[in-house]
């Protein structure tokens, strides 16, 4: 039995989160492979390879890969997939848009967003925005997996690097082409990564408001900038800032709710940080609810009074 | 172009979804259903294609037992042309609804299918990208944008750090992420005539398709609850107590 991760990568270094992949990986099988796809990715096989665990790197590199284009790396995957027990990815937009289309050619049902592994073919994940957990068993001769990172510890390091093997990589003619990437540069820390994420919801207001209220308290507390999906909706914040059930799940040391009532398609995506703040004027919010430490007061003299305090 | 889009009848995103006591699923009997939100996203975007000269037919296609007619009522009052429901009992896993849309697919032959990227009940984000993988068709998943020239596909994706452009040669597969488009208001004369928009019911057991899952639920049971929290007077006993009690700051 032998698990097998495929990598998120930047070129040069693993996307973060991976080492909480290649840790739910481990607790699947006993010996784990990282894939890593790309075009000049060397170095980020490197890295993969001293993380605690992996026995052995593969890498495929070619042109194919550098858009990181679903039906490329499908077909790299499936072109390996006959020797492992299990194939996981993050489920990130990455990740999801790739593994549904291993598990169809392998004719296996994927199991999505797992939260825990039970043992090598039993796993929780949650159902409804997290209302529910539900346990499953897959008797697939592959197991395929996404899973949902925050919900497991990083692993560690090793001093040691694991061998480093090339992956004849495989072409399809695809009729899908990259156009073009728009990336939004920002120097914070990686929001599903980060150890505080302050987050803001229609209660900022205006855009104006979010930058020049919520960004500050962010920067003095290093954390990364979260939003409810009605802030993005209204443009106060960027489409990949979206915490909850369809946007991204975290769970920080520290998260602050900043003017977000806390409808269940939010908390979907926070409820499992370890401390919750609230920030709202309406003592009802639901927000309240599941917060540790509530505050109820307008944002507007609670926010700068908390940046400076700090 | 004809266009397919899927929908599904999923539990109406504004209830709060109980789980039974025997541990053996949630609670769906008496509670409202709804057609899941990012299939009507989907209806919507297939629906403005036609208005704007682009697609000549929409066929809205759901799997499922025959309450999914509601469903697909919900998607002809928003404007889609006909409907399929590819009828069975029981509970589906994404691998066997790709394959039979695959089947309808095959039949219908549609240059262009809109999917949600994910269904709200299970969320598993899945089965558009089975069906495109089943058809050997190109994928754009999670769009913000569609546009339609020169018999191309351009889709704009939400992804980590920021969006990305697609270009796809059609047959293609779509899924709509939530910022495609508001879908509109369904007004009353709509859903009167949805009523007479035909809806072909076809079996799942004649589309020779092997809906078998090797996955099975072995018990679903509540989340953990948080510890209940409390309120802080104001900004200074707030700042103290996240860096003496909790250490976080
Ligand atoms: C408590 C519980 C118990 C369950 N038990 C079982 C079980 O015992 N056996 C079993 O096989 N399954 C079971 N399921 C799974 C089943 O309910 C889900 O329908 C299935 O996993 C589909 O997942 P999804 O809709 O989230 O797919 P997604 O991949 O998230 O759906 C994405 C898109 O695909 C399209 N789509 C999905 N389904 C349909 C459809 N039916 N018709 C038309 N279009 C569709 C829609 O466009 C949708 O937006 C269970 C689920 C729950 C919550
Ligand atoms: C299918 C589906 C998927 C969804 N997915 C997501 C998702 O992934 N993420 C998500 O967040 N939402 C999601 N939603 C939307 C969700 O249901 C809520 O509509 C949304 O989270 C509300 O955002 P909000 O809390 O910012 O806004 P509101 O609910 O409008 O709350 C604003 C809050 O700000 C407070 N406030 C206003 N002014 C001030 C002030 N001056 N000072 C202090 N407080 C103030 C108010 O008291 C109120 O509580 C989804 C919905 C659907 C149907």
């Amino acid at each position: 039995m032998v698990a097998l991760v495929i990598a998120e990568h930047n070129d040069s270094a693993l996307r973060p989160t991976m080492l909480n992949v290649i840790a739910a990986a481990a607790a699947c099988s006993g010996e784990v492979h990282v894939l890593v796809a790309g075009e000049g990715c060397a170095a980020a096989a490197q890295d993969a390879a001293t993380v605690e665990g992996v026995s052995k790197v593969l890498l495929a590199e070619g042109a194919q890969f550098a858009g990181g284009l679903a039906e490329n790396i499908a077909a790299q995957v499936l072109a390996i997939s006959g020797e492992y027990s299990h194939i996981l990815a993050p489920a990130t937009p990455f990740g999801k848009n790739i593994l549904p289309r291993v598990a169809a050619k392998l004719d296996v049902s994927q199991v999505s967003e797992i939260t825990r592994v039970v043992s090598a073919d039993t796993f929780e994940r949650p159902i409804y925005a997290g209302s529910a957990i539900a346990t499953v068993r897959s008797k697939d001769a592959i197991k395929v997996i996404t899973v949902r990172t925050t919900s497991f510890a990083a692993q560690g390091k090793s001093a040691a690097a694991a061998p480093i093997e090339a992956s004849a990589p495989i072409s399809v003619s695809t009729r899908a082409r990259l156009v073009s990437k728009e990336s939004l540069a920002t120097d914070r820390p990686d929001l599903t990564a980060a150890k505080i994420v302050v987050a803001g919801g229609r209660g900022l207001a205006s855009r104006e408001n979010f930058e020049q209220q919520l960004a500050p308290l962010a920067t003095k507390l290093h954390a990364a900038v979260g939003a409810s999906r009605a802030a993005v909706d209204a443009g106060y914040a960027a489409n990949d800032c979206q915490v909850g059930q369809t946007g991204k799940v975290v769970a920080p040391q520290l998260y602050i709710a900043v003017g977000i009532s806390g409808a269940i398609q939010h908390l979907a995506g926070m409820k499992d940080s370890k401390v919750i703040v609230a920030i709202n004027k309406d003592p009802d919010a639901p927000i309240f609810s599941i917060a540790d430490y509530g505050l109820v007061g307008d944002l507007n003299e609670v926010l700068p009074q908390f940046t400076a305090g700090l | 172009m004809k266009v397919l889009v899927s929908v599904k009848r999923v539990v109406d995103h504004n209830v709060t979804v109980r789980v039974k006591a025997d541990g053996s699923g949630v609670e769906t009997a008496n509670v409202k259903m709804s057609i899941n939100p990012f299939d009507e996203i989907a209806v919507e975007a297939a629906v403005r294609l036609k208005e704007a000269g682009i697609a000549t037919e929409v066929i809205a296609v759901s799997c499922g037992s025959s309450q999914s007619q509601e469903t697909l009522r919900t998607a002809l009052a928003i404007g889609a042309d006909r409907g399929i429901l590819v009828e069975c009992e029981g509970e589906l896993q994404p691998l066997a609804v790709a394959k039979l849309l695959k089947a309808i697919v095959e039949k219908e032959q549609p240059q262009l299918i809109i999917a949600g990227k994910q269904a709200i009940d299970d969320d598993c984000s899945q089965t558009g990208q089975m069906l495109a993988a089943l058809c050997d068709l190109p994928q754009a998943t999670f769009a913000s944008k569609i546009e339609y020239q020169n018999n191309l596909l351009t889709v704009t994706r939400e992804v980590d750090g920021g969006s990305e452009t697609l270009e796809l040669v059609p047959p293609a597969i779509v899924t709509t992420d939530l910022r495609l488009n508001e879908p509109r208001y369904v007004t009353l004369p709509s859903i009167v005539k949805a009523k007479k928009k035909p809806i072909d019911v076809i079996p799942a057991n004649s589309l020779d398709v092997d809906i078998a899952t090797n996955l099975e639920v072995l018990k679903v049971s509540e989340p953990p609850a948080r510890k209940p929290g409390v309120k802080v007077g104001d900004v200074n006993a707030l700042i103290q107590k996240l860096k003496s009690e909790v250490n976080v700051i």
